[in-house]
């Protein structure tokens, strides 16, 4: 039988081995994920094929596609999970926790009193001339405090092994129906897997998103209607939309489905209107209310934003977040750790050189062929200009933009994304990766999803994770640290007690006794 | 109609709900997300235990599946349970619309084939079959069948079905310390998460979930919805069989049970739920007898014995 790893080989980020998710050196797996190895050593191709069959009829069934260039393809999830083990993902937790609290500080402030200006923490005009810097969310209190209801935080890894940031997302982080829709699948798919690790499970998202935003509702309602705001079914994202209103059990509006009314939001149901307590929108600042923002959205609530405004209702996340996950505030994130919390940044961020500074900006025109270029406002991985694997051609093109707007770009160090063994073609080969953990802050407390979403890259040597370039994902897989953690508590039984064993079900008429009779010779 | 009939059709209905449920309960305990190693163990065997099944040795979920699933001296197994299913189906064919029959035929000749799947990908293909096949048949009943006895035996016997393994799946959670998800999981086993969501608009708590299984009066999968369904058959059928307007017995029966289940309130519900669940299973067998003697009539199939004065003298002659 040959052997799914034979072949493999980490390769090299500037001239240094990338850290390998699984293998601590050519053969030799690292101790969380060396029960995995073991158990895939074992596997066939064509068992692993099997199971790819499977995987991409149910996802299909499910309507679990995303479409590239127009093709809806079951969504990429690679059959090998990655593992982190407790004491590592005990880092990026407290590191997200820690990230999410300075920057809702961060966010109260600017829509606030401004401290952290008048502080020269942060230059003035950084922040008004942020695209999503918005006048009309100051003076928008949110009921409980919080702006960041579910935050999305990017982390890489580098050679050394620690986990770096790469961005925040605080508008409306996507991706999480995949990190639970690739769970179900896994645990389908090899439930055997299961049986050997201990992996902490991600099914209580929903729930713990509805929690947070039932806290976040005006206080006036005691039983609060929440409604999850979609674009619509033309969305990129809205099998997501569908999946969390689904899974919280709350309804999923469209713009047109809710009416503002004297500053109050109804969904238009049949028979009576209800009141709408809490919208959790998956809409951009820029489409959610034509009376404020670009006023040809036809897919917004005219007036939802008044409405915020006057305490009827709650937006989430807020209006006006993406002033704190731009590219560029994101590079003043260990300076905001330090100024609101007194604390050091437990998560580093990836090198940045911010070219409106004019020094940087010559220091970077002179290698740019050794760095990343990237747009302050974009995503989706749209925009990206890799040095080291761009044409000259490209390299003007940036060098030129740069020039001409360097407020539009941040300038990294080439990351050194980690790698993982990944199913291409009929052998596990090292691919680089990415995690985006999950933070929902209900206002007591910010809880992070264990795990998140792991995206890679799926062409040799590429760096790009985006899955509207081309990328997959897989399951992460968070392992317990043993007894204690809460989710996997048992609670005792709560009510009655054990009672005598069952009976087995009745059973139907036996057979009849007649059937040699029965079987007698048809002429 | 023939009593022979009216009980193969009451049987269909109990078997390929038997099946359907099985696979339901066997697929969440087989993937669970959260499944712990340690303390499955105890899972599994009380599963078994409350299923009337003896087990001795380890018991994974492998194993599990091969008795409750694949095991055919399981007459409760989901194998068994479809092949009675269609032996049932096959003595009264022309009492059930074509479609009926080819569909369990059909289910009952791919089995095989899905059953060896469990070997190569594991069981996730046979607990996604087996439910659908069923919904398949009874939707094809549902369109194809006049509302008359012959439909009335069978939703009775899928409803009376129902609420039998709802109980015992219940069962098989009394008692066992739980994660938090594990009801989740319970609800997911009958569909009922999603409703569950909707209507009661909040976290899923121990009592919650007890209580909206046994006592939700909309969703169709819950005890007291598929109890009225069966007393509303019972009582279709009493009125064909008795026009004086006399209730038979298994319509008391369960109609007693359903009453005290209904309006007990429900923290002495959840105070005793495993007697409750017991009783309940109790009154689902006591109606089934019910049926069985008073309506199905069955007699043995024993040969003809030589009586009276021929006999006598057939014994006297062998002094």
């Amino acid at each position: 039988m040959t052997d799914l790893f034979d072949g493999y080989e980490v390769p090299t980020v500037n001239g240094r081995p990338a850290w390998d998710e699984m293998f601590e050196r050519s053969t030799v797996a690292r101790p969380a994920a060396a029960t995995l190895h073991g158990a895939l050593h074992a596997l066939s191709r064509d068992d692993l094929d099997a199971r790819a069959t499977a995987r991409d009829g149910r996802f299909r069934d499910q309507g679990i596609t995303f479409s590239l260039s127009g093709e809806e393809r079951p969504f990429p999830l690679d059959l090998v999970p990655r593992v982190i083990d407790a004491q590592e993902w005990r880092v990026v937790e407290a590191g997200v926790i820690q990230r999410v609290k300075a920057l809702e500080a961060f966010l109260a402030d600017v829509y606030g009193p401004r401290h952290v200006l008048k502080d020269g923490i942060v230059p003035h005009r950084l922040v008004t001339s942020s695209t999503h810097f918005h006048r009309s969310a100051a003076g928008i209190v949110p009921p409980n405090g919080v702006r960041v209801h579910v935050a999305g935080i990017d982390v890489v890894r580098g050679g050394d092994g620690r986990f770096r940031v790469l961005e925040d997302n605080l508008r409306c982080p996507s991706g999480v129906s995949y990190v639970i829709e690739n769970r179900r699948m896994m645990v389908r798919l090899f439930p055997d897997l299961f049986g050997l690790h201990r992996v902490l499970p991600v099914e209580s998202y929903p729930s713990r998103l509805l929690a947070a935003l039932r806290a976040a509702a005006p206080t006036r309602a005691s039983e609060p209607n929440v409604v999850v705001l979609t674009p619509g079914v033309y969305n990129s994202a809205y099998f997501e939309h569908a999946f969390l209103a689904q899974q919280m059990g709350v309804p999923l509006v469209e713009g047109r489905d809710l009416v503002c009314r004297d500053n109050v939001v109804f969904m238009r149901t049949f028979g009576v209107e209800r009141r709408v307590d809490v919208v959790y929108r998956r809409i951009d600042d820029d489409y959610l209310d034509p009376l404020h923002f670009r006023p040809d959205s036809l897919v917004g609530s005219p007036g939802i934003l008044n409405a915020a405004r006057a305490g009827n209702v709650t937006i989430s996340n807020a209006v006006g977040n993406g002033v704190a996950d731009d590219k560029l505030i994101a590079t003043y994130v260990p300076d905001l750790i330090r100024y609101y919390l007194g604390e050091e940044a437990l998560l580093p961020n990836v090198e940045t050189y911010r070219p409106e500074d004019p020094e940087k900006l010559a220091f970077v025109l002179d290698r740019l062929d050794r760095l990343v270029i990237k747009p302050v406002d974009g995503s989706g991985g749209y925009g990206i200009t890799i040095g080291p694997q761009a044409t000259d051609g490209e390299l003007a093109t940036a060098r030129a933009a740069l020039i001409d707007n360097p407020r539009g770009f941040i300038v990294q160090e080439v990351v050194e994304l980690s790698t993982a063994p990944t199913l291409v073609g009929d052998r596990l080969v090292p691919r680089h990766l990415d995690l985006r953990p999950f933070a929902i802050n209900d206002g007591e407390r910010i809880w992070v999803l264990p795990g998140g979403l792991t995206r890679v890259a799926l062409r040799e040597g590429s760096l790009i994770v985006n899955s509207s370039q081309g990328g997959g994902s897989k399951d992460t897989w968070v392992l317990a640290p043993g007894r204690g953690d809460d989710e996997l508590t048992d609670t005792p039984f709560p009510f009655g007690a054990v009672v005598a064993a069952g009976i087995q079900p009745d059973p139907g008429p036996v057979d009849r006794d007649d059937t040699a009779q029965q079987q007698q010779q048809q002429q | 109609m023939l009593r022979r009939i009216a009980e193969s059709l009451f049987w269909i209905g109990r078997y390929v709900e038997r099946a359907d449920d099985t696979a339901r309960i066997l697929d969440v305990h087989v993937h669970d997300v959260v499944d712990t190693a340690d303390r499955d163990d105890a899972g599994r065997r009380m599963l078994l235990d409350v299923m009337g099944i003896a087990s001795e040795g380890e018991l994974d979920t492998r194993r599990l599946t091969e008795l409750l699933a694949l095991d055919e001296s399981n007459p409760s197994s989901i194998v068994s349970s479809l092949r009675s299913a269609r032996e049932n189906a096959r003595g009264a064919r022309e009492s059930i619309s074509a479609e009926m029959w080819e569909s369990l035929n059909a289910t009952w000749h791919a089995l095989a084939l899905q059953v060896r799947a469990v070997e190569l990908s594991g069981p996730h293909a046979l607990f996604r079959f087996v439910p659908e096949r069923s919904a398949l048949f009874f939707g094809l009943a549902d369109s194809t069948m006049s509302r008359d006895d012959a439909w009335s035996f069978l939703v009775l016997g899928r409803s009376l079905e129902r609420v039998d393994m709802t109980a015992r799946l219940l069962s098989s959670r009394v008692g066992q310390p739980a994660v938090a998800h594990d009801w989740v999981t319970l609800l997911t086993s009958c569909s009922a998460y999603e409703a569950f969501l909707r209507s009661v608009r909040r976290e899923v708590t121990p009592g919650l979930a007890v209580e909206f299984l046994l006592l939700d009066r909309l969703f169709p999968r819950s005890v007291l919805h598929a109890m009225l369904i069966a007393e509303s058959c019972l009582a279709d059928l009493d009125r064909s069989s008795a026009p004086e307007g006399r209730v038979h017995e298994a319509r008391r029966i369960l109609g007693q049970a359903r009453a005290s289940l209904e309006y007990e309130p429900a923290e002495r519900l959840l105070a005793d739920l495993g007697e409750w669940l017991q009783a309940l299973q109790a009154a689902c067998s006591a109606a089934g007898g019910a049926l069985a003697e008073q309506w199905f009539g069955r007699v043995s199939a024993s040969p003809w014995q030589r009586e009276g004065a021929l006999a006598a003298f057939a014994k006297g002659s062998n002094k």
